[in-house]
């Protein structure tokens, strides 16, 4: 039986697949990836199906170890810094690892999170239909909760037999500088007009109150134009809401599903993960668009994903030119 | 019911992003608003309109989630529209629910301060809260949280000062005109006036909820014997 052992992991790093659905009428959140985009990179790289579940794992890094068989791992996400047994990787790639073969992850340049993907994807029990980790109620993933030295992660066989090592090269895994596109409501009716202007022209900065059930910003306080207070409703992914003190926290993974707060906008589902890549203290502006224009880029981000990948020999010069790094493929 | 409706606005349809529209009926935590909610999210639950994932009921408003690489906002309006003309008002007959509440120590941490404060004898408060029949809202805030209406009104009073850091799962909270039943351990400001044995939310049972949103639900008070039972 083979596997991956963890040695370290960072604090809330749990196993996620896209998500779990279905739920939210009982007031279970879809959890998943904060970065949904690097995670559907990293299962595709390994041909694995897209409801394969990886682990996500925070600016904590983290260190695991091969046990058994040979296991083809991939890796997307920031730009972190990976080593194999002590060698330099790309910040994202398809590599092969043999048994007793370390693979660690350390925060690097920039980014807050990546994503660990094994072909065939981590073998948990599927809860409500999910693997994904919602850790705060110990509801699907390993054991429910963060995962923690000597875990063992069991992998389900794997689809494509010998997915191509090498680096993966796409500019989905850039830096995001890009404006975080949002769509307005729905309680956009409820604000003042200067304070939508307001936050669509001045910068953010992503505050340190920061986890997997949303972000809380920093910046000019957002005035409501009555009351704050609302017949609680439903709560989409990347809701920005505004409470009474007037300081907007966008809503991620593991929001809660019904909130009695006005929100001002949701983000676009295609800069969730852009959005969510930030780290405390940086800057993020925000720039408005309609649900059309949002579901256009959305359905660019699957285009983008459902390109064909790189040939081999394509994946290997792209490796080579990442900064004089290693060849990432194994001998 | 139907006699009410020509009175009420037409629904809003308000954006949640590209991936879900919410359809609003109003503001207010009101019965023929729900019943509104309840006849669309049902109208859409047998329709299975393809690219149409998933609704969320709350008091006053149908979250519809959809597929953007199936449907459009525009797609989903139309369809919604469509089923609101064809298929309102319609009446269904709701389950009904027993739910046993212990309301004895320890299991009513905060009866005796809710009692004080409603000018009332413990034993009044629970035969009150336990005469009437309430309708299951919506679950909302955390999984398996769910939210019940409406509180008689000899029983309103506003949350605790200082709130809990955890009530038990089961716990029967009340506030304002609202009532909660708890699946899930959770921290509250409102009074916990008793404790069911049923786990709302056991996700080892084939049916992980017990509750559906529109059910109708009668309190029965238990003993404490009957709890640990």
């Amino acid at each position: 039986m083979s596997g991956l052992r963890v040695i370290r992991a960072g604090p809330g790093e749990t196993i996620q697949d896209q998500g779990r659905f279905g739920y939210l009428r009982y007031g279970v959140v879809e959890s998943g990836p904060m970065d949904w985009v690097a995670h559907a990179i990293a299962n595709r790289a390994l041909g694995n199906p897209p409801d394969a579940a990886a682990l996500e794992i925070s600016r904590g890094g983290i260190d695991v170890a091969c046990e058994g068989a040979p296991l083809y791992v991939a890796f997307a996400g920031g730009a972190f810094v990976w080593e194999r047994n002590g060698t330099r990787l790309p910040t994202a790639a398809v590599v092969r690892l043999r048994a007793g073969e370390r693979l660690t992850a350390k925060t690097g340049a920039w980014g807050a999170w990546t994503y660990l993907a094994v072909a065939g994807g981590i073998d948990v029990p599927p809860v409500l239909g999910s693997r994904s980790t919602y850790a705060r109620f110990a509801i699907g993933g390993f054991e429910g909760r963060a995962l923690r030295p000597n875990d063992l992660l069991r992998v389900l066989p794997a689809e494509d037999a010998a997915p191509g090592e090498g680096a993966i090269v796409t500019p989905l895994l850039e830096r995001p500088v890009a404006p975080v596109r949002v769509v307005l409501g729905p309680q956009d009716d409820y604000f003042t007009s200067v304070a939508i202007e307001t936050f669509f022209s001045r910068p953010y900065a992503i505050s340190t109150r920061f986890d997997r059930m949303g972000y809380w910003l920093e910046g000019p306080l957002l005035a409501h134009a009555g009351g704050f207070d609302i017949v609680s409703d439903g709560i989409a992914l990347g809701a920005i809401q505004v409470p009474g003190s007037g300081q907007p926290v966008v809503l991620l993974a593991d929001h809660q599903s019904t909130g009695g707060y006005p929100k001002l906008g949701t983000l676009a589902r295609a800069d969730v993960g852009a959005f969510a890549q930030r780290r405390p203290g940086e800057e993020v502006r925000f720039a408005r668009c309609d649900a059309e224009a949002a579901r256009a880029a959305l359905l660019g981000v699957y285009r983008a994903l459902d390109h064909p990948p790189a040939s081999r020999d394509e994946l290997l010069r792209a490796s080579n030119l990442i900064g004089g790094v290693v060849n990432p493929i194994s001998p | 019911m139907p006699a009410s409706s020509s009175k009420l606005s037409p629904p809003r349809f308000l954006d949640a992003g590209e991936s879900a529209v919410v359809v609003e009926f109003g503001r207010a935590v009101d019965v023929a608003l729900h019943d509104r909610v309840l006849a669309l999210d049902a109208a859409l639950g047998a329709a299975k309109i393809p690219g149409i994932t998933e609704t969320v009921p709350t008091y006053r408003s149908l979250m519809v989630r959809y597929e953007p690489r199936v449907l459009g906002r525009g797609d989903v309006v139309e369809q919604v529209r469509a089923l609101l003309e064809r298929a309102w008002p319609v009446s269904s007959s709701p389950s009904r629910r027993t739910v046993p509440v212990c309301f004895e120590p320890p299991y009513a941490e905060d009866l005796a301060e809710a009692a004080e404060k409603l000018g009332l004898e413990e034993r009044r408060v629970v035969e009150i809260f336990a005469q009437a029949t309430y309708r299951l809202y919506m679950y909302g805030f955390l999984p398996g949280y769910a939210y019940l209406g409406r509180l008689p009104k000899e029983l309103q009073i506003p949350r605790r000062e200082k709130p809990r850091s955890a009530v038990p799962p089961g716990a029967v909270l009340i506030a304002g005109e609202q009532v909660v039943i708890a699946g899930v351990a959770s921290p509250t400001g409102w009074h916990m006036i008793g404790r069911t044995p049923l786990r709302v939310l056991d996700l080892e049972r084939e049916r992980p909820f017990i509750f559906d949103v529109g059910d109708e639900v009668a309190i029965e008070a238990i003993g404490a014997a009957a709890f640990e039972q």
